[in-house]
């Protein structure tokens, strides 16, 4: 193969290159110069259609490279960071655990059950092909309000999409937030999480090396679905979109668990060096990627590629997205091998190309070149960008009023009606809805599984270990003040994991933003991130991997900036795992952290008032940090009945689902939260002050000596009650109220809004 | 005691059953791929959950076909114990060892969820560990498990006692409410008409540690042990 003469001629029947077709390509004339530059020529159709892909926003990077480099991704025991498949930390005992979440909203905004299900495939791959089985996913998603129809659809098709997916892959669901605000109307997130485990020594990257040694493509058959999948992720949705349809990709779980025990059984077989899932952009990303990460040629045979159907073109076999296909360089004499192994679980596999020792990227159809890049990097050849970042006068507008001054309404004189209010808005409700819809405890390792802490836990079988596993991202945060919610962000998550008795390790990243090229975007953009690497920095939770998904916007608008974090934390111990529920009558209930007065950009001024204003509460890392080893150390010495993080709805809220989140929980309970130098009530009950945790404990010194030890406030508010009832004394109020409205409408919201869904359609 | 589970393409319980016969119950088990013809001389066959051909056609209607199944068939014939559990459940019916049929669920939707169910069965081999009448809390994960038959056929499995489960409330009531998928007359479990071949939506195997939520399922095992490995 390397000896063929590389004169790259246009295919008979390519379109002329013209300025028109390279637009239609998102190719910009200063890329497109760019590119003329790289090849001394100009590129053939087929050309055109690889740079299209590698320069997309979703493939290169181009506007958010800089801005990532700026995040913290090292510790002692991460194994691998940023630019593989997926990022992987040791956990001791000799075990390794892989993760990252990716995006699929584009998508799914036009074909919700693909959307979802595939993007569920490609985040399954993205791990396994690290070598490692995935054990647990998660899933965080954004939507508008479930009030309109379109939405509901969107919902039902997204939880089912996923569901099916997973379900059928025998890979937990364990947890996940979801949102609901009308900034996602017209762009639903859906962002998918897999976490995988492997023995150490079983890591296995995606660098193709070994000059001669053979590339397969395995799996699937390659199909005209998907094409320019990646260029679609990258540009703004519009009304045309639906014309989109035939970009998203069809899923087949049932191909996909085939080819995982295959890959895991090749990966163990010691018959390949590397492999990787064609993913966005197919066959070239993937080839290109091996290439650039072994710093080595590919020639790569087009008509050696299985195919579903006569007469595709290199321009198509090179740009399908079809699914559950790998890319394999396997040793040079193992490829029967390997073959074998792939025919035993009826799945095939061919040789298409070869790793050369010549610094080309070569695409040939039987004897002919149809493509060839010099240098083995044409995914960084992409031109970078900083574009202008400047923030909108509008959000520091309403950043700048005063929340406050905003007048109760008549019904807030019952403080109960409030809370009920507030347990009932669809982004705190009970979202058994749609995890009832996945399989949460298929591999028997599922401790803690969905809505019963504050993240999922899973044990690692053969140790006394155990996973602590959340997504979460507050976007009205971020959106008001996008430093401040950047950091919010992964304290948060950290805080949930810590509640579960986990010590937070490391973080993979879901940046969910519009337009980078408009400057009030990409501020948001460049402040979230800043403010993610100040919280990861402070708390030691390095970024090992993730993905950026811009352009998540329509003629309506962007989204709220959703930079989503998916963290993984370590239990030490099965003894310390901890939930979120009441557990004994005569509790006390100690409060870790300390009220304030915020009340900006809170759940209770969206649902209550419509409004998104308002400062976002402060966040003190520093503090954040030690409130995680106090209760840490709290739990460890076995005196914590149980934990949980304030957050949207602040304390009240925290309060009601520690009594009633399980929910046949017989606990409710009394405290009084008076405080001499916060006199709103409503901002005692729903403000969200951060770095604040509601533990539960028999022995209330131990614990209050804890976190003092640590520098953590922390104070008796109350204690458990074996009554059916929620009191919360602020002074000039008390809040009174039996648990079973409460129950009702945190249980009850969703449904009866999808019920609605169904008797519409019905 | 020698337990044989069975791997079919898209089959994902398999290693949930082998964790449960050798961790919980202490067993020893053996896989079986589904081209094999022999069942290696184990004592009890289980065919597990998952979705065996990615549920082509009908949940187990591809699975039946597999080499491995004239061995199960063989197996059960001569009155060995043979569990089907969930996809297992489904195969063991599109096979014809057990009567009915699993439908989509009534609502529609697939369901993760724990359950209660009231033990109904009395044959020793699967139920001398469970008091007639106790209620166990074990977990369900389908999305067509909803047990159909026509009356004739339910009414000849009630007579026969093989109407071994039932979906129920706490209390062990039987009622429309407790009825997960809607299945005819609250049926969770059967097993044939000899009590060698047993059928379950429910995840026994899943019901096995207290770290988990539930040991509920560990009787079923243990009554297998003492009679088969007695």
């Amino acid at each position: 193969m390397t000896t063929i003469p590389s004169v790259v001629h246009p295919r008979p029947g390519d379109p002329a290159i013209t300025p028109a077709l390279v637009a239609e390509h998102g190719i910009t004339p200063f890329e497109y110069e760019k590119l003329l530059g790289l090849l001394g020529r100009e590129p053939t159709f087929t050309e055109l259609g690889i740079v299209s892909a590698l320069w997309s926003e979703h493939c290169s990077y181009k506007h958010s490279r800089p801005v990532l480099k700026t995040l913290p991704t090292t510790a002692p025991y991460v194994l691998q960071g940023p630019g593989e498949n997926a990022g992987v930390i040791s956990v001791g005992d000799g075990l390794a655990v892989a993760f990252k979440i990716e995006s699929h909203n584009h998508p799914s905004a036009v074909e919700p059950y693909q959307g979802a299900a595939t993007g569920v495939g490609g985040i399954l791959r993205d791990v396994f092909t690290m070598g490692a089985r995935p054990i647990a996913m998660l899933n965080s998603l954004r939507f508008g309000s479930l009030d309109s129809p379109r939405v509901r659809w969107l919902v039902s098709g997204v939880v089912k999409g996923i569901g099916d997916y997973g379900n059928c892959m025998g890979v937990p669901t364990v947890a996940g937030d979801v949102m609901f605000d009308p900034a996602y109307e017209g762009n639903p997130l859906v962002n998918a999480m897999c976490v995988g485990l492997m023995r150490e020594e079983e890591l296995i990257t995606a660098k193709a090396q070994g000059i001669g040694n053979p590339i397969l493509a395995v799996g699937a058959r390659t199909g005209r679905d998907g094409i320019h999948g990646a260029s679609f992720a990258s540009e703004d949705l519009s009304d045309e979109n639906e014309a989109k349809r035939p970009r998203v990709q069809v899923g087949d779980p049932f191909t996909e668990k085939l080819l995982l025990e295959a890959s895991l059984e090749l990966i163990n077989s010691g018959h390949i060096v590397a492999i990787q899932d064609m993913g966005a952009a197919g066959l070239t990303s993937s080839s290109a990627e091996m290439a650039e990460r072994g710093d080595v040629g590919v020639v790569i045979d087009v008509t050696k590629v299985p195919v579903r159907e006569a007469g595709m073109t290199p321009y198509e076999i090179l740009l399908s997205e079809s699914q559950e296909r790998m890319l394999v360089v396997a040793k040079l004499g193992h490829e029967e091998a390997a073959k074998a192994i792939l025919r035993k679980w009826d799945l095939q596999a061919e040789v298409i190309g070869e790793v050369i020792a010549e610094p080309v990227y070569r695409v040939v159809e039987g004897d002919r070149v149809v493509a060839e890049f010099p240098g083995s990097r044409l995914v960084t050849e992409c031109p970078q960008y900083a574009p202008e970042a400047r923030e909108s006068e509008i959000i520091a507008g309403l950043r700048q009023r005063d929340p406050h001054l905003v007048d109760e309404r008549a019904e807030e004189s019952d403080p109960a009606w409030t809370l009920r209010e507030l347990l009932s808005s669809p982004t705190i409700a009970n979202k058994r809805w749609i995890y009832r819809q996945y399989d949460s405890q298929v591999r028997t390792s599922t401790v803690v599984g969905p809505g019963a802490a504050d993240a999922a836990v899973v044990r690692l079988r053969g140790t006394n270990k155990a996973l602590a596993l959340k997504t979460d991202c507050n976007a009205r945060y971020v959106y008001l003040d996008p430093r401040l919610g950047g950091r919010i962000a992964v304290a948060e998550a950290a805080r949930n994991v810590a509640c579960t008795g986990g010590r937070p390790m490391a973080i993979t990243n879901c940046l969910n933003f519009g337009n980078p090229t408009k400057p009030e975007v990409f501020f948001q953009f460049r402040e979230a991130v800043f403010g993610m690497g100040d919280a990861c920095r402070a708390l030691g939770t390095p970024v090992t991997g993730g993905n950026v998904s811009l352009y998540n916007e329509n003629p309506q608008g962007a989204v709220f900036p959703t930079p989503t974090i998916g963290m993984v934390g370590l239990i030490l111990d099965l003894a310390h795992i901890t939930r979120s529920t009441f557990r004994a009558d005569g509790d006390a209930i100690v409060l870790l952290g300390e009220n304030t007065a915020e009340l900006g950009a809170s759940e209770y001024l969206a649902r209550i008032h419509g409004l998104t204003i308002g400062a976002v509460p402060a966040v003190d890392l520093d503090h954040e940090r030690r409130l995680v080893d106090a209760l840490l150390e709290a739990i460890a010495s076995g005196t914590v009945h149980s934990a949980h993080d304030c957050s949207e709805g602040g304390l009240a809220v925290a309060l009601a689902e520690s009594c009633i989140s399980e929910r046949t929980a017989t606990f409710g309970a009394h405290v009084d939260i008076a405080d001499p130098l916060v006199t709103s009530s409503r901002a005692l009950l729903f403000g969200e002050a951060q770095g604040r945790v509601i533990v539960s404990t028999r022995d209330a010194p131990r614990v209050i000596a804890v976190a003092t030890a640590h520098g953590v406030p922390a104070r008796v508010i109350g204690h458990v009650t074996a009554t059916q009832r929620l009191v919360i004394g602020t002074g000039a109020h008390t809040l009174d109220t039996a648990l079973e409205p409460l129950v009702d409408a945190f249980f009850d919201a969703i449904p009866a809004l999808m019920q609605r869904a169904a008797t519409a359609s019905a | 005691m020698k337990f044989g589970i069975v791997t079919f393409p898209g089959s994902n319980c398999d290693v949930d059953a082998i964790h449960a016969v050798t961790d919980a119950l202490g067993q020893t088990a053996v896989s079986l791929w589904h081209r094999d013809v022999d069942t290696q001389g184990c004592d009890v066959l289980i065919l597990p959950g998952g979705f065996s051909y990615g549920d082509a056609l009908r949940a187990g209607a591809i699975a039946r076909f597999s080499p491995i199944m004239q061995a199960v068939v063989a197996h059960a014939e001569r009155g060995a114990p043979v569990i089907g559990i969930c996809n297992g459940f489904q195969i063991l019916c599109e096979s014809h060892l057990l009567p009915g049929a699993l439908m989509r669920n009534a609502g529609l939707q697939f369901i993760c969820d724990w359950v209660h169910l009231r033990v109904d069965g009395t044959a020793p081999l699967y139920f001398s560990g469970y008091a007639a009448g106790q209620v166990l809390r074990i977990p369900v994960a389908h999305g067509e498990g909803r047990f159909t038959a026509d009356d004739a056929t339910l009414d000849a499995l009630e007579q026969g006692g093989q109407v071994v489960f039932r979906y129920c409330d706490a209390d062990g009531t039987v009622t429309a409410a407790a009825n997960c998928n809607g299945a005819a007359r609250n049926i969770a479990g059967i097993t044939n008409a000899v009590g060698n071949v047993l059928g379950m939506m429910p995840h026994p195997e899943r019901a096995v540690e207290a770290l988990l939520g539930s040991t509920d399922g560990l009787p079923l095992f243990e009554s297998l042990l003492a009679r088969v490995g007695a």
